[in-house]
């Protein structure tokens, strides 16, 4: 039985953004627009899109490391915008953050140990010794030796640093861990090792994972559910099969179909746009994949679509007959 | 079809405190004429450093080019002089950088930018100079490029800018484009552009291209052939049909299964096979094959001599001793 541990509920977050000290008030950025989504205790999300598209301040969100405009995010039940004092502290444990990039999200002037540790030392967890030995069993956990809990982050490759984010991540048991592109930054050789690292852990410790990347192999490999975000929303959710397989939003038809395969013999039904993806909404009420919409009908222009279940738990937003798209020109051009 | 460029014997070291960092390590490579080739390696692994000793861009002290030879239509262009070189460098020979943030002048018109080349390379007129940015930037597919050519960089998305540092290395005509991680920093969508937009101007211009990139799927689709390095050496060179229908090297390999897939037969599978270990810091390199700690093969000769990068297949060269 699926339990769902975090439920999204119509969340917004708009920036005011102003264009110079003069200038007037302008149309604010919104950079997560209406987002519903559910996950699951145990599953893993993934959550795709291009960069800028909101992924990461729904990760913020999530988090509590930012206010909403609008809307409200359950955890357990309880509404974490409402969380204060005590039950804010408690539920920073329960839900941590991998970040992307190794090199930056580390103190340089922090041994390995005591980044580690200090989760526990905020929470008031153990005293020095109890501490020593969590540490080092955390250390062990994701493969890395207790003699470099003396060492700093610059002495470390970018997949151990990694480790040393993940180890940080889960000393305090939590129940959701939020990966905000916990692998982009790293060599294929790593990623693999460290991709491998989270699956363990996740049946370790039975973990619920958000994972955020703009790498659809990737996803794909990790991922239960998939969430498309597009101009801060989401534009189509479903299992991970069934997303790959029958995509039915042209946005994520686009994105697949720009991954490159590495296999020069297969021919990629490449759907090949011209221009830039930009958010052609712009207040107008109408789709914002509709500027670069292969399949866009009369009513794409007046109308937003909203998500819809088209069955199974396969969520769309588009006017599309739910086949997708009508018949798609699908180019079968390499780059060579 | 002729060879264009002729690598031999190519080594580019760096004086640190730690002693000479071997960057580029001996290598060999041709790239023919309105040929792709693929360079694909880790972080660290040389592939930059060797687009560099090409164009001569290595900073000196306190790296140096210990040896070898670049021979570029049968002239060696290590011998040539500064002024020399300087000609050929966005004439003949142009790059494209992997940050179109950082490699653009911030505070430049983008038709300055693309004018200087001409007017220095081509000896054009002002006049003649801006039309010919436009004519460039139309042709890699920018809209407006009479507004664009009087944008700041800061004004551009990532992708356009990209397309202006193509624009930058086309304007003159090369005979060969060195495009190092020309898509790491962009979207999966305009990544495919950009690619397309390569693969046409090649096909229009019958340039040549040498790609480098960490990405195996963007050397699939893109490249004719391909050289995978690993510690400033080659370590296997093929087609790129052929490397990925029979990969020999065990680094090769093992870069190959590390990569999540995305067909469905594939993709679901529990575990990722990985490489073992991480690469080895270039101060202190072990002797005999520098791959030896991390693969599964490794023999005792593997500890003792160091392999010799040798044809294996047709046109399929593999530095190992399993072969």
């Amino acid at each position: 039985m699926k339990t769902v541990l975090v439920d999204i509920q119509e969340i917004k977050k708009y920036y005011d953004i102003r264009a110079g000290i003069f200038a007037r008030e302008r149309a604010p950025v919104k950079a997560v627009d209406g987002v519903s989504l559910r996950i699951y205790r145990g599953e893993t999300l993934g959550l795709v899109g291009e960069s800028g598209c909101g992924k990461s301040t729904l990760a913020r969100l999530i988090m509590r490391l930012d206010v909403p405009t609008e809307g409200r995010i359950f955890f357990e039940a309880e509404d974490i915008f409402k969380l204060s004092g005590k039950d804010l502290k408690a539920y920073r444990k329960k839900v941590q953050i991998i970040f992307q990039d190794p090199y930056a999200s580390l103190n340089p002037r922090r041994t390995a140990g005591s980044t580690i540790g200090e989760p526990l030392l905020i929470n008031d967890m153990n005293d020095r010794k109890g501490r020593a030995v969590e540490v080092a069993r955390i250390m062990d956990i994701v493969g890395l030796t207790i003699e470099q809990k003396d060492r700093y982050p610059h002495e470390f490759s970018g997949g151990q640093r990694q480790r040393i984010g993940i180890a940080r991540a889960i000393i305090l048991k939590p129940q959701l861990i939020v990966a905000d592109e916990p692998v982009s930054a790293l060599d294929v050789s790593i990623q693999a090792q460290i991709l491998n690292l989270l699956r363990d852990l996740q049946k370790e410790f039975n973990l619920t994972y958000m994972f955020i990347s703009h790498d659809l192999s990737v996803v794909r490999h990790v991922s239960d559910r998939i969430a498309v975000m597009h101009f801060g929303k989401i534009v189509e959710l479903a299992d991970n099969q069934e997303l790959y397989e029958h995509p039915l939003h042209p946005y994520t038809i686009e994105l697949l179909s720009a991954v490159p395969a590495p296999d020069p013999g297969k021919k990629t039904g490449r759907l090949m746009q011209e221009g830039e993806i930009t958010d052609g909404s712009n207040g107008l009420g109408r789709c914002p994949f509709y500027p670069r919409c292969p399949a866009k009908v009369e009513i794409c222009d007046t109308g937003e679509p909203r998500l819809k279940d088209r069955g199974g738990g396969h969520f769309v937003a588009c006017h599309g007959e739910g086949k997708g798209a009508p018949p798609i020109n699908y180019n079968h051009k390499s780059f060579r | 079809m002729g060879t264009l460029l002729e690598i031999k014997n190519l080594s580019t070291h760096f004086d640190t405190e730690y002693g000479v960092i071997k960057a580029v390590d001996r290598v060999d490579l041709a790239i023919d004429e309105g040929d792709t080739l693929g360079v694909v390696g880790e972080s660290g692994c040389g592939k930059t450093v060797l687009a560099l000793s090409i164009m001569r861009l290595i900073p000196s002290p306190p790296g140096k080019i210990a040896s070898g030879s670049v021979l570029f239509n049968g002239v060696d262009l290590l011998k040539l002089d500064i002024e020399e070189m300087r000609r050929i460098r966005g004439r003949d020979i142009s790059m494209v950088f992997q940050e179109p943030m950082t490699s653009l002048n911030p505070v430049l018109h983008i038709g300055d930018q693309i004018t200087e080349i001409v007017r220095l390379h081509m000896g054009l007129g002002r006049k003649e100079a801006i039309n010919r940015a436009m004519e460039i930037l139309s042709l890699v597919g920018m809209p407006s490029p009479e507004k664009v050519v009087s944008n700041y960089p800061h004004q551009l998305s990532g992708g356009m800018r990209q397309r202006v540092m193509i624009a930058m290395a086309i304007c003159c005509g090369p005979r060969l484009m060195l495009a190092d991680e020309p898509t790491t920093a962009l979207d999966v969508t305009i990544q495919a552009q950009i690619l397309e937009l390569i693969g046409r101007l090649k096909k229009d211009t019958g340039a040549s291209v040498m790609l480098i990139t960490h990405d195996l799927g963007v050397i699939a689709e893109a490249a004719e052939h391909v050289a995978v390095i690993y510690t400033g050496q080659v370590v296997e060179y093929a087609s790129v049909e052929s490397l990925f229908s029979s990969p020999l090297h065990p680094y090769t390999v093992g870069l190959m299964e590390s990569i999540p897939k995305m067909d469905a037969t594939r993709a679901r599978e529990e575990y990722l096979k990985v490489i073992p270990g991480i690469v080895p810091s270039l101060h202190n390199l072990p002797q005999g094959c520098t791959f030896q700690d991390r693969c599964r093969h490794t023999m005792q000769i593997c500890r003792e001599e160091e392999p010799q990068l040798k044809e294996h297949l047709p046109g399929h060269k593999v530095h190992c001793w399993l072969y």
